[in-house]
């Protein structure tokens, strides 16, 4: 092939290329390799990235009782390229770790980086720390961050409360906003408000050499920015009750929902058995996460809003209703019991010894069952087919805020279920079921399930007489009363207002008639309106329900308890409900013998049978 | 000839497989300059490692463009894409976005784009056209003029920006004319021209003219004999001194302080770690720190926290150095040893002159970028902020440097089919 004119210029191209690349190469072999002194300034030039973290928001109770603070803690972090010989066994002591897993934990820093700092230690405690931070000199390499953890002064309230821990990996993946390490709300209230409790994070340049010492702000602070710390909560919660509640139901696995209904304002919710709350922070709180897990009365299930029972004859309060508002009953209506209610030989419902024939409020304070199996059956029966009439019943049912969530500021919840018109038919076959068939719904059994929340809101809404507010945790952010719409509108149940008063008069009778289901529990000078219910336990031993408000006119509170394998709803719920009551209104307790009996109540050892 | 026209006939894989390596390698470093401490979701559309994929992606588009495209456009339009890119040009002093003092980016939607990254393109290819016509001739002043012209009007437009680092890539294209036959002299004189131009910075004035003249009248003894030469002698001499006399008074009143103090910091009169020359220590800190062998990937600790400014642009160098240590040193200019001399191979071989010159031009305007930006981050060159070809994080410069490579491999493969 001829070359092209002055094609020995090329020569000069790689004259040119070839001498560049070596004055390069020879350049950077000086820098890279024979000069020793830009080692040296880089490793007196580490920038020090300090995360300032934000202190999280402190929650408050209803009176302005702290709830939940924060403490001082470190991490022990440590770059592993930055350490130089020292004294690892008297480190060790100074910890208070074992040697084996100092390599371990030194080992894992290593394959993470050894040019960047990792965490060595999670979390030692401000004594430790402060006897290290004495003597960090003598290990370079390892340097101390300080971070917040939770503390819980009042060792009440955990399922409320929920518990803070590192932000779980399916959070960092999807949020960018935070880092591996930060605190993230798991569970309660310091998930639900996640938002408000973080604050946000800042940030801090420090230059720092190889003994970390600092050396000022890296360019004068210019990249810096400050922590800006979480909103305050105050609850709606009134903890002096929350413990009194804890107290009462102390080993017997449980709920207990207490709600202001003129507002909406949870009072109380507690859930047995429960926890101090302290148990999970800082390093014990894995283990101790791990012992409550496995535990079989499952401490760390939140009853009072997951679990989902039976409503029983509470139950009994809304079908009396439903037959006002749907004129197939009146309270002067009287139906005739013997010992129950039979439709054919097949099909009873049983009843307890009692006068008969009952009005409508004598119905409710001695818990008749065979009353309601004959209201049901005109309410259902009214239309021309069963599952119109059903249907309606069943709206009227939803109006009090039962089968759906609550849509609430509470982490969790369940729908309960009351069962849909498709639901029977998928058992029992389309028109192939009438009231009849599912007529121990009108004693609140069949599949019908509330939590314990839904039923205490169900009885603040009776005692409204007729509408109710969605319960909610918080009252102020940040001293702001909360101004959300879905906590300060009302919601109007189907039932016209003057349906009510015949209804609330037959639970005050059952504390003041003496034949009335609660007259054991009843407290002078208190007019306290409820209804016993027993759920029906096919394992075990029936749950005892009660529901009550108080006092009768502008009712303060509104409360549902439910006592697992208890039994009678008169033998534990009712008594606890009316102590609460009495405590909440009186700020004391008359009946000191029922308080003791229920203190010293011990129901944890009547397992389920399995 | 046209036995195999399917896409990739003919095409040089060595330069390819070259060009995949550096974006490779390339990215790797961004990745590297962006991850620190707690960053996670580093590869989404708001991170530059993501950015880049995208900008990796999108070259690709370009590149089968090109491929597609009959070699036979480049040669016919030529002139035409020149002339848009000059009105780009004009357009980005007018309508531009002025980032840092200088009105060189477009700016649509998210998106910013650097008109002096493509008209490197419309340059080469106008200047490739004009020179492959027959007899032409670079001994004529006429055609030399015409040449430089070419070059000379993108240039003026640039440092109206103003962007010094564009300038001078534009101007090394003055080698490419060389390569085709202008005179010697003019080597020679711009070589000289540089010299005296350090010389003055480095030493004062007065004193770099006496030696001047002291240089003159060295060769005036030495030639005394040839009285033909005393005119041109005295001309040189006067050129000289004026040109000197010009570098200073450009040093001292043309050149803005900042720019004074980075040529100092190179020439070593001025020692600064902190005002000015805190970049060029961080920077050299940052790569002497990786040592022979590297900080490992991920495990930089200079070119994260802002050490090191532009870290994933002009200073990706830094992150090279610091976590590959001189091996990847040794890599990366490799790499462009290996990319240039292939180039100027294949230029070689062309049977078109315009080919030949398209190529010289790729191969010079590469080697400009290397050079200098590599440079500047150890300190034999002033810190002007151009792109390290394939490396740096940014689009524009990707699909300019993408798009001129692939032209220079399409017009290769197409050869064959271009008669004598
Ligand atoms: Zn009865």
């Amino acid at each position: 092939m001829s070359r092209s004119r002055y094609a020995n210029r090329r020569l000069f191209f790689y004259f040119l290329f070839g001498v560049s690349a070596t004055l390069l190469l020879i350049s950077l072999f000086r820098i890279q390799v024979v000069d020793d002194s830009y080692k040296l300034s880089a490793d007196n030039n580490v920038i020090k990235a300090v995360t300032l973290y934000p202190e999280r928001g402190y929650i408050y109770d209803r009176n302005g009782e702290l709830l939940v603070t924060n403490q001082r803690a470190y991490d022990l972090m440590v770059t592993p390229r930055q350490v130089k010989k020292m004294d690892t066994l008297n480190f060790c002591r100074i910890i208070n770790i074992e040697k084996e897993y100092f390599d371990k934990q030194f080992s894992k820093a290593r394959r993470y980086s050894s040019y960047r700092a990792s965490i060595f230690i999670k979390e030692i405690s401000k004594q430790t720390a402060a006897q290290l931070q004495e003597r960090l000199y003598e290990f370079p390499g390892f340097y101390l961050q300080e971070r917040t953890m939770r503390e819980y002064p009042q060792k009440s309230a955990a399922h409320i409360l929920g518990y803070v821990s590192q932000v779980p990996d399916y959070i960092l993946k999807k949020n960018d906003r935070y880092k591996k390490n930060d605190n993230f709300g798991m569970t309660g209230i310091e998930n639900s408000y996640e938002k408000e409790l973080r604050g946000t994070q800042g940030i801090q340049y420090l230059i720092r050499d190889v003994w970390n010492r600092s050396k000022g702000n890296f360019q004068d602070g210019k990249y810096d920015s400050l922590a800006v710390n979480g909103k305050d909560l105050e609850l709606c919660i009134d903890i002096k009750l929350q413990k009194y509640a804890e107290q009462l139901i102390q080993n017997k696995k449980g709920s207990i929902v207490a709600i202001e209904p003129s507002t909406g304002e949870i009072l109380v919710l507690v859930s047995s058995p429960y926890y101090d709350p302290n148990l999970l922070i800082g390093r014990s709180r894995s283990p101790n996460f791990n012992r409550m897990y496995k535990d079989e009365n499952k401490p760390l299930f939140d009853r009072s809003l997951l679990a989902e029972y039976p409503p029983g004859s509470t139950f009994k309060l809304l079908n009396a209703l439903i037959g006002l508002q749907e004129d197939v009953i009146y309270a002067g209506t009287r139906f005739s019991c013997d010992q129950g209610w039979r439709f054919s030989p097949k099909l009873k419902i049983g009843c307890h010894a009692h006068n008969s024939p009952l009005n409508l409020t004598e119905s409710i304070s001695q818990s008749c069952n065979a009353y309601y199996c004959y209201t049901f059956r005109r309410i259902i029966e009214k239309y021309p087919t069963a599952e119109e009439g059903y249907d309606n019943w069943r709206n009227h049912i939803l109006s009090f805020g039962l089968g759906n969530f609550l849509n609430n500021d509470l982490y969790t919840g369940r729908k309960g279920r009351v069962p849909s018109v498709d639901f029977y038919n998928r058992q029992y076959g389309k028109k192939r079921w009438k009231a009849p068939t599912v007529i121990s719904l009108s004693i609140g059994q069949d599949a019908l399930v509330v939590s314990p929340i839904q039923m205490a809101n169900m009885c603040a809404a009776i005692a409204n007489r007729g509408h109710y507010y969605t319960p909610h945790m918080v009252r102020k952010i940040n001293g702001e009363p909360l101004s959300d719409s879905t906590y300060t509108i009302p919601k109007h149940t189907t039932i016209d207002k003057k349906h009510f008063k015949t209804i609330v008069n037959g639970m005050e009778k059952a504390f003041t008639s003496k034949r009335g289901t609660a007259k054991t529990a009843r407290v002078k000078n208190i007019e306290i309106c409820g209804k016993t219910g027993t759920a029906e336990n096919p394992h075990g031993e029936d749950h005892s329900i009660f529901i009550a408000f108080a006092p009768k006119e502008n009712p303060q509170i509104a409360l549902a308890v439910y006592v697992e394998n208890g039994g009678w709803g008169s033998t534990w719920a009712a008594p606890i409900a009316s102590l609460m009551i009495e405590k909440y209104l009186t700020d004391q307790v008359s009946n000191t013998n029922l308080e003791s009996f229920i203190l010293n109540g011990n129901l944890m050892d009547k397992e389920d049978e399995k | 000839m046209r036995n195999n026209r399917s896409l990739f006939a003919n095409i040089d894989w060595t330069l390819v497989l070259l060009y995949l390596l550096m974006l490779f390698f390339g990215w790797l470093n961004i990745y590297a300059a962006n991850y620190g401490e707690g960053t996670h979701n580093l590869i989404s559309m708001s991170s530059e490692p993501g950015k880049q994929l995208f900008w990796i992606g999108t070259s690709f588009i370009w590149i089968l463009l090109i491929l597609i495209l009959d070699g036979k456009f480049y040669t016919t339009f030529s002139y035409l894409i020149y002339a848009v890119m000059i009105i780009l040009l004009i357009g980005v002093l007018i309508v531009g976005k002025e980032i840092g003092g200088a009105k060189s980016w477009y700016e649509i939607g998210n998106f910013s784009m650097q008109p002096s990254e493509f008209a490197k393109i419309g340059t080469l290819l106008a200047l490739s056209k004009y020179l492959s016509q027959l007899n032409i001739n670079l001994g004529k002043f006429n055609t030399q003029i015409k040449a430089l012209s070419i070059i000379a009007i993108p240039i003026l437009f640039i440092m109206l920006q103003p962007d010094a680092g564009s300038a001078i890539v534009f101007a090394s294209l003055f080698l490419v004319l060389f390569r085709e036959g202008i005179s010697n002299i003019y080597l020679v004189i711009v070589g000289f021209a540089i010299a005296l131009f350090v010389i003055t910075l480095k030493l004062e004035l007065q004193t770099t003219m006496a030696i001047v003249t002291i240089i003159a009248g060295l060769f005036a003894y030495l030639l005394k004999k040839n009285k033909n030469s005393v005119k041109p002698a005295i001309i040189s001499l006067i050129l000289a001194l004026g040109f000197v006399q010009s570098v200073g008074y450009m040093y001292s009143e043309v050149l803005k302080p900042h720019q004074r103090n980075r040529i100092d910091l190179i020439l070593g009169k001025i020692d600064d770690t902190h005002g000015a020359g805190y970049n060029l220590h961080q920077s050299k800190i940052a790569i002497g720190s990786g040592g022979f062998t590297g900080k490992g990937f991920l495990d930089g600790t200079q070119t994260k926290f802002n050490f090191v400014p532009e870290q994933s642009t002009d200073f990706i160098f830094c992150t090279i150095g610091e976590e590959w240590g001189f091996i990847g040193s040794i890599i990366t200019i490799g790499i462009f040893m290996l990319l240039l001399f292939r180039l100027i191979i294949l230029a070689e071989r062309q049977r078109s002159a315009f080919s030949r010159v398209f190529g010289y031009g790729v191969a010079t305007i590469l080697f400009c970028h290397f050079f200098i930006n590599i440079g500047m981050t150890i300190g034999i060159m002033p810190v002007i902020g151009i792109p390290l070809p394939f490396f740096s994080y940014g689009g524009s410069s990707l699909w300019g440097f993408s798009i001129l490579l692939f032209i220079f491999i399409k017009l290769d493969a197409y050869r064959m089919e271009i008669l004598r």
